[in-house]
């Protein structure tokens, strides 16, 4: 048994420890919104928040979370408010297929956490994630609009 | 709950049929929720909520919204209560193919339905103010519609589309509905937003990847790395006492799969299944080999005349001058983000599918094949995609595989999921191609004969090898923007000029990739256009006007990015500029780019400039979007994709080797959209990607003296930063 915390909720799940936390977050769990994009780190489809900081789940044994502040997209809204990212992402009309959007997402979320007001050159340091539709012109406008949403 | 995606993930994960004939009342068509049909594009609830049906696949680049904008333009409804679902591809059969063409590729979406799907919606609209007029027993001419109300102009009295829905779709639909003159749209040519994007930024959105069915199990596949080999054995005891392990299936003659409780767990098995290949003969090819091939026919006899006038031997010998050049374009995988993958449940009674397809009627084909039941037993439920980039269109190798192995496990729903390794390793490539371009140019530096020589792979051989054969071997989409006539003209007018193409198959599969053969042909042409342009010591511009005589439209999208990009002056110090035009799937397009390059290697694109005439523009926003988004696909592919070959198998198996471009390698880009109607529609999602790559090495040589002619970049230790 592996006790983990995933959006403020804790689960018991019966897995072997070896599995990435992305296949238990989807097939144990059963929350979907973050995705499989290469299996090995590099697209990072499968960002979450471990304590905050976005980490490629697709790559990390879920023995290493335990105890760990898990947040995944369907966690990062308030309640029924979307997280400022999310909301200038629906104003710019960011996602194109959307498919990698969810890690996106929660790597431009935690790069604000971080950098309330980032730089182009922060955005082009924090946000690797691949896009294959090639939203990223929107993603800066919408970081950007974001950031400044925010209150200083 | 955002309500458009309910209804269209209801309508899939439940596997109801999305639309039917009613059972208890004749004549009226209703939909799952009872709400009247009034044409197969319009369904109208008593709430006024307007659902738009659409054969077409969203799959990022926005045609669900275009096309909903045309319906709503003709059927004058409330742009807020629209929302959208896809009718499925057996109940299409069964209605005749009323909803046409279900294929989403080609850029094909909205400039081939905008007819039918705008005299859907004003039919509709005529329907309902008619039914309006009977109620109120005055005429339809005295009424008006508009916002999805309806008025008597004379007595004031109103009505909702909700509330005379059921009386109109008991009407007769009228014939002879007249569609808006384009000067009275509305809606059509907004930058509305799209209707699809809340559930894609709170992870509620169901693609294939996430469909969930009750007792669904998972299944991971690998096929034969090399392709046209087979399984020779394997042995499955060493897996099946493996934790969640289900069963271990042959999936035709190539391919095992390993279904499980979870997917991680069936992926686990896999890579511990003992797989003998038998490789067969393929296994001898290597990337030299089929380099060889194709250099043989870049001087070959024969070949596919694709563009012909004048005399290009007589052109050839007026000339004082002649240039001569070879390029190179590789294969390349689409590797959307979501890996390939299907749902099937099978039992001798029925079988269905679950598929993120760009067209529904081709994996409703591929169903029907695997599964061997009638069609009146089958039925394909289309869900979200995660890209498609022509992957997922033509080639339903997905579709088979999952058929195969839900068959051998009856009445259990099963989803298969590809590994990234297994999608990198069995796509439908980008034709591989080489050129080799001649020009002769005479005393006065006019070009005076032109040949280009394509030498390589046909995708039409492999895919549509009907239509090669009715042309007598010659694939008549390898000249894609370079052809003689059509939606792919040449956008130059050279007199003397031999466009031809020595076909040379290779054993890699070739598919349509995002732009499909423009991509290649606009590195061929449009940078040896600008290799003649200096050998005749002229501006780069100046030459290419003075060879597009009686091509308006090529120069009115070339003149544009020349002007906003500031050709005429200068540029800023370390600064170096490109160009490149082309015409393709009727839209015409240019680029201008602004480059610099430091330690002769680093390239920073700051800025592309990017023309458009479609003719038409349905939503400017999501134009600039596919216009942006396409030079990601575009500029990865030429610094750092490519796909080799080595013993029969494709090498690049995963992003670190088939890397693809970050948000820090972006170029700022600005888009030109010029729409002035005429009544020829141009696509949008693929042709502007094609000008992208030309401009940017036609840039790269004026910063650096050295000329590029083989994609991609990074083989000359050229990086993107």
């Amino acid at each position: 048994m592996v006790r983990l915390t995933i959006n403020g909720k804790t689960h018991n799940v019966d897995v072997d420890p070896n599995t990435p936390l992305l296949w238990v977050i989807r097939e144990q769990i059963g929350l979907t919104g973050t995705k499989y994009g290469c299996g090995i780190a590099q697209c990072g489809a499968c960002t979450v928040h471990v304590n905050g900081a976005p980490m490629r789940s697709c790559m990390l044994p879920v023995s290493t979370v335990v105890g760990q502040k898990i947040t995944t997209i369907e966690g990062l809204a308030s309640g029924k408010t979307l997280h400022r990212v999310q909301q200038a992402w629906i104003a710019h009309d960011v996602p194109q297929c959307g498919y990698c959007q969810s890690g996106m997402i929660m790597a431009a979320a935690a790069l604000l956490a971080s950098k309330p007001k980032p730089t182009d050159a922060d955005i082009d340091a924090a946000i690797t994630n691949i896009c294959r539709c090639g939203t990223f012109q929107e993603v800066r406008t919408a970081i950007h609009a974001a950031a400044k949403a925010t209150k200083a | 709950m955002n309500r458009r995606s309910f209804i269209v993930s209801s309508a899939a994960v439940t596997g109801g049929l999305a639309v039917g004939f009613n059972p208890f009342q004749t004549n009226i068509v209703r939909a799952q929720d009872g709400s009247p049909e009034l044409t197969a594009w319009v369904v109208i609830q008593p709430n006024d909520t307007v659902i738009i049906r659409m054969a077409r696949s969203e799959m990022g680049q926005g045609t669900i919204t275009g096309l909903a904008q045309m319906v709503a333009e003709e059927l004058e409804c409330d742009w807020n209560k629209v929302t959208y679902e896809y009718p499925t591809p057996g109940t299409s059969l069964k209605r005749k193919r009323v909803w046409g063409d279900f294929s989403t590729g080609g850029s094909r979406g909205i400039r081939t339905s905008h007819d039918y799907v705008r005299l859907g919606g004003a039919t509709a609209r005529v329907m309902l103010v008619q039914a309006a007029a009977n109620q109120w027993k005055v005429p339809a001419s005295e009424c008006v519609a508009a916002n999805s109300v309806i008025t008597h102009k004379a007595s004031g009295r109103k009505t909702t589309y909700g509330k005379v829905a059921e009386a109109a779709a008991r009407l007769e639909p009228p014939k002879d509905v007249k569609l808006k003159d384009p000067k009275e749209w509305k809606l059509i040519g907004k930058p509305v937003k799209r209707l699809d994007t809340v559930d894609k930024v709170n992870g509620k959105q169901v693609y294939g990847f996430d469909l969930k069915l009750p007792g669904m199990l998972n299944a991971a596949i690998k096929d034969c790395p090399v392709f046209g080999g087979k399984v020779k054995s394997f042995d499955a005891g060493r897996v099946t006492s493996m934790k969640g392990v289900k069963k271990v299936v042959p999936v035709g003659d190539s391919a095992v799969a390993v279904v499980a409780e979870t997917w991680w767990q069936a992926k686990t098995a896999l890579d511990a299944l003992p797989i003998q290949w038998d490789e067969g003969p393929n296994a001898k090819v290597s990337q030299e080999s089929i380099l060889a091939t194709l250099k043989e026919g870049l001087g070959a006899s024969q070949a596919f005349v694709g563009n012909q006038n004048g005399d290009v031997k007589a052109g050839f010998a007026k000339a004082t001058k002649t240039v001569e050049a070879t390029y190179f374009y590789p294969f390349l995988n689409h590797a959307p983000m979501e890996p390939m993958n299907a749902s099937a449940r099978y039992t001798p009674d029925r079988c269905e599918v679950w598929v993120p397809t760009q067209d529904g009627e081709a994996s409703f084909a591929a169903l029907l094949a695997a599964s061997g039941l009638p069609a009146d037993k089958c039925e394909v439920y289309k869900i979200n995609l995660g890209g498609g980039f022509g992957r997922r269109g033509a080639f339903q190798d997905y579709v088979t595989q999952a058929v195969i192995i839900a068959k051998q496990m009856p009445g259990v729903p099963v989803k298969l999921l590809w590994t990234r390794e297994e999608d990198m390793l069995h796509g439908h490539y980008h034709p591989i191609m080489m050129a080799k371009l001649t020009g002769g140019l005479d005393a006065s530096g006019n070009l005076v004969g032109l040949h280009v020589r394509l030498s390589g792979q046909s995708i039409l051989a492999a895919v549509r090898p009907h239509i090669v054969e009715q042309q007598k071997g010659r694939d008549p989409l390898t000249f894609q923007g370079l052809a003689d006539t059509g939606e792919h003209s040449f956008g130059y007018s050279i007199p003397n000029l031999l466009i031809d193409h020595a076909m040379r198959n290779t054993h890699v599969p070739p598919g349509f990739w995002r732009g499909v053969n423009i991509n290649q042909n606009a590195v061929f042409m449009e940078c040896f256009m600008d290799e003649l342009a200096q050998a005749a010591g002229q501006d780069e511009l100046e030459f290419r006007r003075k060879n597009m005589q009686g091509l308006p439209r090529n120069l009115g999208v070339l003149n544009a990015v020349a002007e906003r990009i500031g050709w005429s002056k200068p540029a800023k110090p370390g600064i170096y500029r490109g160009l490149a035009q082309m015409k393709a799937f009727n839209s015409f397009v240019a680029a201008a780019c602004e480059i610099s390059v430091q330690d002769g290697n680093k390239v920073k694109v700051h800025r592309i400039v990017a023309a458009t005439d479609p003719g038409y523009a349905v939503n400017p926003a999501q134009i600039e979007r596919q216009v942006s988004g396409s030079f990601v696909y575009g500029l990865s592919a030429l610094f750092m994709q490519e796909n080799t070959v080595k013993d029969g198998r494709i090498v690049e198996d995963n992003f670190h080797t088939f890397p693809s471009m970050r948000i820090s390698q972006m170029p700022k880009v600005e888009t030109i959209i010029i729409a002035n109607g005429g009544g020829i529609w141009g696509g949008i999602g693929e042709p502007t990607i094609c000008v992208a790559a030309p401009a940017v090495m036609n840039a790269f040589f004026k910063a650096t003296g050295k000329r590029l002619r083989d994609v991609p970049l990074k083989n000359q230790g050229i990086e993107l930063v």
